[in-house]
C-alpha cells in the first residue's frame, strides 16, 4: 500500500529537523486555552500537536498514494467540462477525489477547530500539499485553495465567516481566487470589475475575470474596483460572493497541463457580494497577503511534481539496460540522477524554512490582531518582531516560489531525457509530470515577478542580516567547516556584486535580477543544508555535491552582474531584430 | 429510516507481505514475524455500514475477537467512523476455529440485541475459509447473502443487494435482519478521519492498560497492578475514550462451545511448499520462439 508521506524520507526527515514543536506552541498559544477547547480534539501539549501533525501527514500520505495517485493518468486524459448552463461538471475522479479529502477532514486544514478545522502550522500544510501534488499536482489547485478560507478568516467580518468556514472545514465547497483579467494578469492595479451600491446598500459586481483556477467553486474572493475615480491599486476592494445566477463560466481554458484544475473565464451580471474587510484595501493589503501563502502553495505543489518525477527517472535508470549494463552507472545519466536528487532536497530545504517562517509570522500577526489583552511592553516587541518577520519573508517567500518551480521544471525535463524516447511518449507519466510542472513558474506570479521581489530583498539588507544570523553558528567536522568557509566566500562575492548593482539604478538592478537572486539563494540554501549536515551523515554529501555544482555558478552570476552590460536594454531593437509578420 | 448495523472485525497477519520468517519450522505462521493489519474485507465490510448509515441515518457497532492487540483495528473503525466498538477477549477463547468463532460472535451479537444488518468481510486473508459469517447467520436464525458487489436500497424493511455468483452475478431482496459478507468490488473504503483520529488515539480497551501497566510496573504486586489499572480504565471512562471489552461471561457462552473445547476441526497436515527457480529457459526472439514460449505456458495452464 503506498504512503507517499511514509515512503518519503526526506519529508520525514525534515519534519524531524523542523523545530514542529515550537511551531506547535505558537500555532496554540502554548496550550493555554487547552481546557476551554470544547472541540474534543485540541491537543494537550507540544507533542500531543505533533504526533497529531504526524498522524495527519500519515493520512494524507495514504490518500494521495492509495487513492489520487491511480487517477491522475485518466483525469489529466479526459478533463472537466463545462455545461451549456455556464456550469462546470468536475471529472467524477477528481470530484470522487475531494470527497476523500473531507472525508478524511483534509479540507480545513490549517482553519482553527472552533470552525472545524485541524489548526495545523502552515509548514505541515506545505507538507501536505508536496504530497498531494506528487499523486496528481492539478488536484494541488483545489486542496491549496484553503488560502481562500484563511483570507476570510483573518479579514472578513464574523457573520461572514461563520457562514462560510465550517463549510469549507466539511468540505462542502470550495474556492476561487478570483483576480486576474484580460488586461490584468501581472499588473493587478489594472483591474477593472466594477463593484457598485444598489438601491439598497447592497454590493453588485459586473465584469469579466480571466484564467480563474477553480472558477467554478462555490465561494468566489474577488478583487474588484469600488472606487471608480482611484485608478491604481487603492481604488480596489476584496468581495466576496457564492456562485449563483449572477456569475457564468463562459469558458473552460485548454490548458497545456494541470488538466484536472478548472481553469474559468467568468462573467458577473449583477451579482450579489458582500465587502470583505474594509474597502480600499483589496489589493494592497488582503490580496497581498494571500497571494504570499499561495506562493508557499506553489513551492510545495513545485517539489510535489518533481518528486513524482525524479522517482520515475530513478527507477528507469536503474532497470533499464544499454550496454550491457543499468544505464545509471553511465557517467551523464548518473550526473542527471543525482544532479534531480540534490536540487529537489535544496529546493525542499529553501520551501519548509520558508513556510516555518511563514507559521512565526502569521502567528505573531493573528495573536497582535486578536487579543486585546496584550501588555504594552509585549505588543511592543512583537510589533517588532513582526517588522522583522516580514522583511525576511519578503525576500524567502518569493525566492522559494522561484526556486521550487525552476527546480520543478528542469527536474521533469530532466526526467524525461532519462527515460529517452520512452519519456516522449504518452506512454509514461514523464510527460505530463512536465506539463503540469511548467505551470508553476507562470502562474501566482511568474518567476521573473517573484526575482522583483526577491531581488528587493536581496539589495536591502534582508540577506546579509539573514546569512549574518545563520553564520555565527560553528560546527565540529572539519569539512562542515571547510564547506561553510566557502560559503562565506560566496556571500562576500554577492555582497561584492550587490554594491556594484547599488551605483547603478533599478533598470539594472532588475536586469540582473536574476543571476543576483540565484547567486543570494546558494548561499541560503548552502546554511540550510550546513543545519541539516551537522545531524545527518548523508546530508554532508548532498551539500557537498551541492556546492560543488553550486558555487562555480555563483561565481559566474556575480561575474555576469560585475559586467555592467545593458545591452539587452540599450541595444534592444538591434539584436531581438525586427518584428516578424504575424501570419 | 434508521439502521442499525453491526460488523464483525477481525485483526490479521499481513501475508500480503510475505518474508523468508512468515513460516515456523512446524509450518504454522510465525505471527510474530508478519505485521498485524485490518483484515482488507473487514475493511469493505465497515465501509458498506458506514454507507448505509449516511444514508439511512442510525449505527454502527463494530466488533472484534482477539487478544487484547485487536482494540488496534477497533480503533481504525472508530477513526473511519465507528460510533461504537466492542472488543472481545477472553483466554478461553483462543484457538477457537470457525464453528467455536462464530458461535462467540453470535453470541455476542444476541448480547447487543436489536440490529438490522450485520456485515462481514467475505474471508480472512490468514485462514482464507469465508465460514465464520454464513455460520454466524446460522447460529443467529437469520437470513444471510454472500459475496456482496454492490449495495442496493433499502426499503420497509427489505433490502436488495447485488451479489457475484462467479462468472456473472444476481440481484436478490431479502426481509431483515440479515447478515451479509461483502467483497472488496462493492466499495472503496474511506480514509481514516483525521479529527477523529486526534480524538480516539487515546482509546484503550481495559486489556491494553492491564498490558500496558504490568509492563510498566513489571516489579509490582498484583494488587497494586490492578489498582493502577482500575484508575487508568476509569480515568478513560470519564473522557469517553474507554473500548468497551467482553468476555465469555457477558455474553453467556457456553464454554463447551468455544475455544480448544469447541473446535472439531483437526489438523491433518501442514505442508511447507519452498519455490524455488531450477534454472531458466532462453526463448529467442523470433516468431517461432514466441509460439513456442505460448504453448508451454498453455500446457503448464498458466495461461488460458
Amino acid at each position: 500500500m503506498a504512503n507517499y508521506f511514509l515512503d518519503n524520507e526526506d519529508i520525514q526527515f525534515l519534519f524531524d529537523h523542523l523545530d514542529l514543536r515550537e511551531l506547535a506552541r505558537l500555532q496554540e498559544d502554548d496550550f493555554a486555552y487547552v481546557s476551554e477547547d470544547g472541540s474534543g480534539y485540541a491537543p494537550r501539549d507540544a507533542d500531543d500537536a505533533v504526533d497529531n501533525y504526524r498522524r495527519v501527514l500519515t493520512i494524507v500520505g495514504q490518500v494521495a498514494g492509495e487513492m489520487i495517485a491511480p487517477n491522475a493518468e485518466q483525469i489529466d486524459r479526459e478533463g472537466n467540462t463545462l455545461n451549456e448552463d455556464g456550469t462546470v461538471t468536475l471529472h467524477p475522479l477528481v470530484q470522487r477525489n475531494l470527497r476523500r479529502l473531507a472525508q478524511a477532514d483534509l479540507m480545513g486544514f490549517t482553519l482553527p477547530r472552533r470552525y472545524g478545522g485541524l489548526n495545523c502550522p502552515t509548514t505541515v500544510y506545505s507538507m501536505a500539499i508536496e504530497i498531494v501534488s506528487r499523486a496528481d499536482a492539478s488536484l494541488m489547485n483545489l486542496f491549496g485553495l484553503q488560502g481562500i478560507a484563511e483570507t476570510i478568516y483573518a479579514f472578513a467580518d464574523d457573520q461572514i465567516k461563520d457562514e462560510t468556514l465550517p463549510r469549507f472545514a466539511r468540505g462542502e465547497v470550495t474556492g476561487a481566487m478570483v483576480l486576474t483579467e484580460p488586461d490584468a494578469g501581472s499588473d493587478l492595479q489594472a483591474v477593472r470589475l466594477r463593484a457598485y451600491q444598489d438601491e439598497q446598500g447592497n454590493w453588485r459586481l459586473s465584469g469579466v475575470k480571466r484564467f480563474i483556477t477553480n472558477g467554478c467553486g462555490e465561494i468566489l474572493l474577488v478583487l474588484a474596483r469600488s472606487e471608480p475615480d482611484i485608478a491604481d491599486g487603492r481604488g480596489l476592494s476584496l468581495f466576496i460572493t457564492e456562485r449563483g445566477p449572477g456569475v457564468r463560466v463562459r469558458h473552460l481554458e485548454n490548458k497545456l497541463g494541470i488538466h484536472g484544475s478548472p481553469t474559468c473565464e467568468l462573467v458577473f451580471e449583477d451579482a450579489p457580494a458582500r465587502l470583505i474587510g474594509e474597502r480600499q484595501r483589496g489589493l494592497i493589503t488582503y490580496v497581498m497577503s494571500l497571494m504570499n501563502g499561495a506562493r508557499v502553495g506553489i513551492a510545495a505543489q513545485s517539489l510535489g511534481v518533481a518528486e513524482a518525477a525524479f522517482r520515475l527517472a530513478r527507477c528507469y535508470a536503474h532497470t533499464r539496460q544499454q550496454f550491457g549494463g543499468p544505464i545509471e552507472r553511465l557517467p551523464a545519466v548518473a550526473e542527471m540522477v543525482t544532479d534531480m536528487k540534490v536540487h529537489l532536497e535544496a529546493a525542499r530545504a529553501l520551501c519548509y524554512e520558508t513556510s516555518r517562517v511563514c507559521d512565526h509570522e502569521n502567528n505573531n500577526l493573528r495573536v497582535l490582531e486578536f487579543r486585546k489583552d496584550i501588555p504594552p511592553e509585549e505588543k511592543k516587541r512583537r510589533t517588532q518582531l513582526s517588522r522583522t518577520l516580514k522583511r525576511i519573508n519578503g525576500m524567502l517567500t518569493p525566492m522559494a516560489k522561484y526556486y521550487c518551480s525552476e527546480m520543478a521544471c528542469r527536474v521533469a525535463d530532466t526526467a524525461i531525457q532519462v527515460l529517452g524516447g520512452s519519456g516522449y511518449m504518452k506512454d509514461y507519466p514523464a510527460e505530463r509530470y512536465l506539463r503540469d510542472a511548467r505551470i508553476t513558474t507562470i502562474y501566482e506570479g511568474t518567476s521573473q515577478l517573484q526575482i522583483v521581489a526577491a531581488v528587493r530583498g536581496v539589495t536591502s539588507g534582508a540577506f546579509e542580516n539573514w546569512t549574518a544570523e545563520h553564520e555565527g553558528r560553528s560546527y565540529d567536522d572539519p569539512l562542515l567547516e571547510e564547506l561553510k568557509g566557502h560559503l562565506l566566500e560566496g556571500k562576500r562575492r554577492v555582497v561584492e556584486a550587490i554594491q556594484f548593482v547599488k551605483t547603478k539604478g533599478t533598470q539594472y538592478l532588475d536586469l540582473v535580477g536574476r543571476p543576483l537572486v540565484d547567486a543570494a539563494i546558494t548561499v541560503i540554501i548552502g546554511h540550510l543544508l550546513l543545519g541539516q549536515a551537522a545531524v545527518n551523515q548523508r546530508k554532508k554529501h548532498v551539500l557537498r555535491r551541492f556546492l560543488a555544482r553550486q558555487l562555480p555558478m555563483l561565481e559566474t552570476n556575480c561575474r555576469y552582474v560585475l559586467s555592467g552590460d545593458v545591452s539587452p536594454l540599450e541595444q534592444y531593437e538591434l539584436l531581438a531584430g525586427p518584428v516578424p509578420a504575424m501570419e | 429510516m434508521p439502521y442499525d448495523c453491526i460488523v464483525c472485525v477481525k485483526q490479521v497477519p499481513d501475508t500480503a507481505n510475505v518474508t523468508a520468517s512468515a513460516m515456523n519450522e512446524d509450518g504454522t505462521v510465525n505471527r510474530a514475524a508478519l505485521p498485524a493489519i485490518f483484515n482488507p474485507e473487514d475493511l469493505h465490510a465497515l465501509e458498506a455500514a458506514l454507507e448505509v448509515r449516511d444514508r439511512y441515518g442510525g449505527t454502527v457497532t463494530a466488533i472484534s475477537m482477539g487478544p487484547p492487540k485487536a482494540a488496534e483495528v477497533l480503533r481504525d473503525c472508530l477513526y473511519r467512523g465507528a460510533d461504537r466498538v466492542i472488543l472481545l477477549t477472553d483466554r478461553r477463547a483462543a484457538a477457537s476455529d470457525t464453528l467455536a468463532t462464530s458461535y462467540i460472535l453470535s453470541q455476542a451479537i444476541r448480547t447487543l440485541g436489536r440490529y438490522d444488518l450485520v456485515f462481514c468481510g467475505r474471508q480472512a486473508i490468514d485462514g482464507d475459509t469465508a465460514q465464520v459469517g454464513p455460520q454466524c447467520a446460522e447460529k443467529l436464525g437469520i437470513p444471510q447473502i454472500t459475496y456482496m458487489e454492490q449495495m442496493g436500497e433499502l426499503r420497509e424493511g427489505i433490502v436488495r443487494v447485488r451479489r457475484n455468483i462467479g462468472h456473472g452475478w444476481e440481484v436478490v431482496e431479502c426481509p431483515l435482519p440479515v447478515l451479509i459478507t461483502v467483497i472488496p468490488a462493492a466499495n472503496q473504503p474511506r480514509p481514516p478521519a483525521a479529527k477523529r483520529v486526534m480524538r480516539y488515539k487515546r482509546a484503550r480497551a481495559a486489556a491494553e492498560l492491564a498490558a500496558q501497566v504490568k509492563a510498566e510496573m513489571p516489579e509490582a504486586p498484583e494488587d497494586l497492578i490492578a489498582a493502577e489499572v482500575q484508575r487508568r480504565v476509569e480515568a478513560l471512562r470519564a473522557e469517553g475514550l474507554l473500548i468497551e471489552q467482553w468476555d465469555l461471561d457477558r455474553i453467556g457462552a457456553d464454554l463447551s462451545r468455544c475455544g480448544m473445547a469447541g473446535s472439531p476441526t483437526k489438523v491433518f497436515r501442514i505442508q511447507s511448499i519452498v519455490l524455488k527457480r531450477e534454472g531458466h529457459v532462453q526463448v529467442p526472439p523470433t516468431e517461432d520462439g514466441i509460439r513456442q514460449l505460448v504453448r508451454e505456458l498453455v500446457v503448464d495452464r498458466i495461461l488460458g
